[in-house]
C-alpha cells in the first residue's frame, strides 16, 4: 500500500505494509540513523521522532499513522554546518557517553523547547523521565538542554 | 605547490610505526599500507594520520585519549588523526577491552611509539637539510631548523622520499623524552561526539549492506529448556519468510524485511513447545543457596580458611547483592556474511580476536576464514549478549549464504539471556580494641563466577548457540579470576591495615543462572560490604567514620584523597543523624592497584514511606596522570549514576522456571527525574602513571548510599537493593 508523508522537509511516497513500525521504515527503507531500536515497547525512548511537533515513539507507531503528517528525525533538526541549538549544546557540554539514547533525548527536548522555550531544570528532568540513559550522562544532558534554551533565547 | 588529481593519485610515501604489548600476540610488521597487520600508527604523505588501536571505543572515550597521546608524541594537531575500528584483518590483537586497563596498557605504548615515529621523521629532515638532529624540531608536522620554520614537513619528506618506512618500536631500546604535553592533560572534546549528535552513522546498527536480510532467534523460555514438540505453525508460509533454521534447540528465522522476521519469530514462539527444566534456585533465598551450594574455597589473604580472633570486642554482619543486568539500551545484534568459504562478522563485542577464535571453533571453521570487524553499539558495561548474537548470526549465515544476514535480539531476548553480574553474599566480622582499632578481620565472600567469556576454543561452550545446537560443546567450569585483579574477590582485600586479616572466597561450582563480567565484577559488592562495615564499626564506638578510616590507612594517596573529600564535601558540616537527611561515605582503590575514588552521598529518606531521594554526590578521584580530565569526570559521573541505580533500584527477577525481568518495567533503572547533582574533583598526580577509571566509582557509590541511609534514619540496610521503611524521625 502506498503512503505519503513528509520526512525532514521532503515529501515522500512509499509502498509498504501499513502495519510496519514507523521505526523500521525510517531506519531500513529511508536509511535514517537518528531513531534507534531500543525496546520495541515504547519504554526507553531511543526511537523517538517528531510527528507534527510532538515527540512520539516510532517503534510502536504503525507507518499508516503518519500518512500526510510531518515527521522529523535527528537528521532533520540540524547538520554539522547548521546545527540545532540542542545539537550544539550536546557538543559543548560533551553530553553523552555511548550516545545511543541521545536521539530520543534531543527529539523530546526539542519538542519541550518549542512549547516552553525557557524550562526550569525540574521541568527538563520531568519531561525526560520517560527516556532511559544507561551510561549516566543525564547531568550533562540536562545542562546541554538548559544551555540550548538560553542560547536560543539569546538569538531572539 | 598545487597538486593535480593525477599527481595526488600517484603520490605515495608513508611511515608506519609498530609495537606489541606484553601479553598480546606479537604480530610482525608486514609493511606499509592502511591494511597491514600489526601497524599502530600510519603517517601518510597527505597530512593524515591513522591510529590502529587494539582496544575498542565503547562510549568511554578511549579513542580520543589515545589520539591525544599520539598527537603529542608526533607533535601534531589532533585534528589530523583518525581512528580505525578493530578488524581482525589488520588491527593489532589486544584481546578484550575490559578491566579499565586500556589507558594503562595502550596509553604509554602509543605515546612512546609516536615519539619514536617523530624522531624517525626528524632524522629524515636532518639528513635532508644537512643539519644536526638536535637542531631540528617540528610543529604540527612542519620542520623547524634552529627555531626557524622551514618549508619542509613530515608530509613533504614522506612524499619526496616516496618510500614506505617502517619503524618497529620493539626494536628501539631507548625511551625518548617527549615534548611538553599539549593535548594530553586537557579536556579535548571527544572526537566521536559530533557524528553522534548529527546521526552520521556511528553505530553498528547503521550498517546497511546490499541485499541484507533480517533474522530473529526464537529464544527458549529458559536455560536448559529443550524442544518438546517442534511445530513451525504458519511461519513457513508467512510473508517474506526465507528460511527457518533449526539445529537442536537453536531456532532462527530469516526474512526479507525486519518486521516479517519479527512476526515469524513470534509465530514460532507460539508454535514450539518446550520442556522447561525448572531448576533455578529460589529467588527469595538466593543468598542461602550461594553459601550452601558446593563451592571451591580458597584463601585470598591470611593463610587459613579458619577465622582468626584477637580477643577484642566482636562485631559481625552479612551483606548481599542480587543478580544485576548489564541492561544496555541497545539489545545485542550482529551482521554475518558467508560467501566462498569466507565468513565476515560485524559485531559490538569487546574483543574481536577472541570472538573470531571461539566462533571458528564453534562452527568448525579455519580461523583464517573468519574475519571479525568491530563497530560500536550502545554502552555494554561488560560481557552482555554481544558475543552470543555474533555467534548466532554467523551460524545463521552459514545456513543462508551469499547475502548479509542481520540478526537483532529483541529487548526480552537481551534481558532473559545476557550473562548477569552474579549475586553475592559476604560474611564479615571484626574485633575492636579499646582504642577503636581493628585487631582482627575475617571476611568470606560467596559468589558465582564473574567471567564466562567465550575467549578461545576451550571456552566456546559459553556461547548460548554452542549449548543449544544439536552437538553441543561442553560448558566450561566456573573460573575464578586470579588476584591481584580478582573476580568474586576483586577488592575483597581491604586497603585498610588491620593487625590481622583473613579473606576467603567461595566460588560456586555451578551456574544455574548465566553470569559473567559486569562493570567492577566483585568489587561492587565487596566495597559495599567493607565500607558499610567500617561505618558500622565507627558507629559502634561513636567515632567519625572518615576519621576511623584514616586511622586504619597507611597509603598516603588514599589518606590525601579522603582528606580532600572531607574538605570539598563539607563533611564537618553534615547534620546529626536520624533527621531524615543523611550523609554517607564510601571509598576504595579499584582492584587495590588502580584509581582511587571516594564518594560522599547526601540523600533524604521520607519518614512516612521510607522513600529515598538522592540529592547530591561529591566524588574525588585519583587516576594518576590524567590524559583527558573531562573524560575522567564523565566516567566517574556515569559510574556513580549507574551504581546508584543498581544500589537503590535494580534486582533481576526470576522464578524457578525462568528469568522474569524481561523489559524495563520488570527491570526498572534510575530515571532522569531521580538523578542527583554530581560534583567530581580530580587529584593532580602528573608524576604518577595513568590509571583506568571506568569501574572505580561502582563500589564506593553503593557504600556511600547505604551509609547515608543509615545516617538519615538509623536503618542499616545490608541487602541490596536498598529499600528503607517508614520511621520516626528525630526532630532537630
Amino acid at each position: 500500500m502506498k503512503l505519503a508523508f513528509t520526512i525532514n522537509g521532503q515529501e515522500i511516497e512509499i509502498d509498504v505494509d501499513p502495519d510496519t513500525p514507523l521505526l523500521d521504515v525510517l531506519r531500513n527503507d529511508l536509511e535514517l540513523n537518528g531513531p534507534k531500536f531500543g525496546c520495541g515497547l515504547a519504554q526507553c525512548g531511543a526511537c523517538a521522532v517528531s510527528i507534527g511537533g510532538k515527540s512520539v515513539r516510532s517503534c510502536v507507531t504503525p507507518v499508516r499513522a503518519v500518512a500526510g503528517r510531518l515527521v522529523v528525525t535527528l537528521e532533520g533538526l540540524g547538520t554539522a554546518d547548521a546545527p540545532h541549538p540542542l545539537q550544539q549544546g550536546f557538543i559543548d557540554e560533551q553530553a553523552l557517553q555511548c550516545g545511543y539514547c541521545v536521539n530520543g533525548v534531543i527529539i523530546t527536548a526539542a519538542a519541550l523547547l518549542d512549547r516552553n522555550p525557557n524550562p526550569t531544570e525540574a521541568e527538563v528532568k520531568s519531561e525526560l523521565a520517560g527516556h532511559l540513559c544507561r551510561c549516566g550522562a543525564q547531568p550533562r544532558m540536562i545542562r546541554a538542554i538548559l544551555r540550548a534554551a538560553s542560547s536560543a533565547a539569546g538569538q531572539k | 605547490m598545487k597538486t593535480s588529481r593525477r599527481q595526488f593519485l600517484q603520490a605515495t610515501g608513508s611511515l608506519v610505526v609498530c609495537f606489541s604489548l606484553p601479553g598480546c600476540a606479537k604480530q610482525s610488521a608486514s609493511g606499509a599500507g592502511t591494511t597491514a597487520l600489526g601497524n599502530r600508527i600510519l603517517i601518510n604523505w597527505d597530512g593524515r594520520v591513522t591510529v590502529y588501536p587494539g582496544k575498542v571505543e565503547l562510549g568511554q572515550g578511549i579513542g580520543t585519549a589515545i589520539a591525544q597521546l599520539v598527537a603529542d608524541g608526533l607533535s601534531i594537531d589532533i585534528g589530523r588523526i583518525s581512528l580505525a575500528d578493530v578488524d581482525t584483518d589488520f588491527s593489532p590483537n589486544e584481546s578484550y577491552t575490559y578491566s579499565s586497563i586500556s589507558i594503562q596498557q595502550s596509553g604509554p605504548a602509543f605515546a612512546r611509539a609516536a615519539q619514536i615515529g617523530r624522531r624517525h621523521l626528524l632524522q629524515r629532515a636532518a639528513s635532508m637539510l644537512g643539519a644536526d638532529l638536535l637542531d631540528v624540531s617540528s610543529v604540527d608536522g612542519q620542520i623547524v631548523l634552529r627555531g626557524k620554520a622551514t618549508n619542509t614537513s613530515y608530509w613533504t619528506l614522506l612524499r619526496e622520499a616516496n618510500t614506505h618506512d617502517v619503524v618497529d618500536v620493539d626494536d628501539v631500546a631507548v625511551d625518548l623524552q617527549g615534548d611538553a604535553d599539549v593535548a594530553v592533560g586537557n579536556s579535548i572534546a571527544r572526537l566521536d561526539i559530533p557524528d553522534k549528535v548529527f546521526a552520521l552513522g556511528s553505530f553498528i546498527q547503521d550498517i546497511r549492506l546490499p541485499k541484507m536480510v533480517h533474522a530473529r532467534i526464537v529464544c527458549p523460555p529458559a536455560e536448559r529448556a529443550t524442544i518438546a514438540t517442534y511445530n513451525v505453525g504458519t511461519a513457513e508460509s508467512m510473508s517474506g519468510v526465507q528460511k527457518i533454521i533449526r539445529d537442536g534447540n537453536f531456532v532462527a528465522v530469516v526474512a526479507q524485511r525486519e518486521q516479517q522476521a519479527r512476526l515469524a519469530a513470534n509465530e514460532l514462539s507460539q508454535s514450539i513447545e518446550w520442556h522447561v527444566a525448572g531448576d533455578l534456585p529460589d529467588a527469595q533465598h538466593i543468598h542461602d543457596w550461594l553459601s550452601d551450594t558446593p563451592s571451591t574455597v580458597s584463601n585470598v589473604v591470611g593463610g587459613s580458611a579458619k577465622p582468626i580472633g584477637s580477643g577484642g570486642e566482636k562485631h559481625s554482619a552479612t551483606y548481599t547483592r542480587p543478580f544485576h543486568a548489564h541492561a544496555s539500551i541497545a539489545p545485542s545484534m550482529a551482521i554475518a556474511f558467508f560467501r566462498d568459504g569466507q565468513l565476515t562478522i560485524w559485531s559490538h563485542a569487546q574483543g574481536m580476536y577472541p570472538l573470531r577464535t571461539a566462533i571458528a571453533h564453534t562452527l568448525r571453521m579455519d580461523v583464517d576464514k573468519v574475519r571479525c570487524i568491530y563497530k560500536q553499539s550502545a554502552g555494554c558495561y561488560g560481557h552482555n549478549g554481544a558475543d552470543d548474537a555474533a555467534c548466532e548470526a554467523a551460524a545463521i549465515a552459514l545456513e543462508f549464504p551469499n547475502v548479509p544476514v542481520r540478526l537483532q535480539w529483541e529487548r526480552a531476548d537481551e534481558f532473559a539471556w545476557e550473562p548477569y553480574g552474579s549475586a553475592m553474599k559476604i560474611d564479615v566480622s571484626a574485633d575492636l580494641d579499646d582504642d577503636s582499632m581493628v585487631t582482627a578481620w575475617n571476611y568470606d565472600v560467596f559468589s558465582c563466577a564473574h567471567t564466562s567469556r567465550p575467549r578461545d576454543a576451550a571456552n566456546a561452550g559459553n556461547f548460548i548457540y554452542a549449548q543449544h545446537k544439536a552437538n553441543p560443546l561442553p560448558i566450561p567450569a566456573p573460573r575464578s579470576i586470579p588476584q591481584p585483579a580478582g573476580g568474586e574477590d576483586r577488592n575483597a582485600v581491604p586497603l585498610y591495615e588491620f593487625a590481622a586479616t583473613n579473606v576467603v572466597k567461595h566460588l560456586a561450582s555451578s551456574m544455574p543462572i548465566r553470569v559473567s563480567s559486569l562493570r567492577g565484577l566483585g568489587a561492587y559488592a565487596n566495597v559495599f560490604a567493607i565500607e558499610s562495615f567500617m561505618d558500622e564499626l565507627a558507629g559502634a564506638r561513636n567515632v567519625d567514620p572518615l576519621g576511623f578510616r584514616l586511622a586504619h590507612l597507611g597509603d598516603d594517596r588514599a589518606k590525601e584523597l579522603l582528606t580532600k573529600l572531607a574538605d570539598v564535601s563539607g563533611w564537618s558540616t553534615r547534620p546529626k543523624g536520624g533527621t531524615g537527611i543523611g550523609w554517607g561515605l564510601g571509598f576504595a582503590q579499584f582492584k587495590n592497584l588502580s584509581s582511587y575514588v571516594g564518594v560522599v552521598f547526601e540523600l533524604t529518606v521520607a519518614p512516612s514511606t521510607g522513600r529515598i531521594e538522592l540529592r547530591r554526590a561529591v566524588a574525588v578521584c585519583d587516576a594518576g596522570k590524567i590524559v583527558n580530565p573531562d573524560g575522567v569526570v564523565a566516567q566517574i559521573e556515569g559510574g556513580i549514576i549507574q551504581s546508584a541505580s543498581w544500589t537503590i533500584k535494580e534486582c533481576l527477577q526470576f522464578s524457578k522456571n525462568q528469568i522474569t525481568s524481561r523489559d524495563w518495567a520488570s527491570y526498572p533503572i534510575l530515571r532522569f527525574d531521580e538523578i542527583p547533582q554530581i560534583e567530581v574533583h580530580l587529584m593532580q598526580r602528573s608524576n604518577h602513571k595513568s590509571l583506568g577509571v571506568g569501574e572505580s566509582a561502582q563500589g564506593p557509590t553503593a557504600a556511600a548510599i547505604a551509609n547515608a541511609v543509615s545516617h538519615a534514619c538509623s536503618q542499616r540496610i545490608r541487602n541490596l537493593p536498598i529499600k528503607a521503611s517508614a520511621y520516626d524521625k528525630i526532630v532537630s
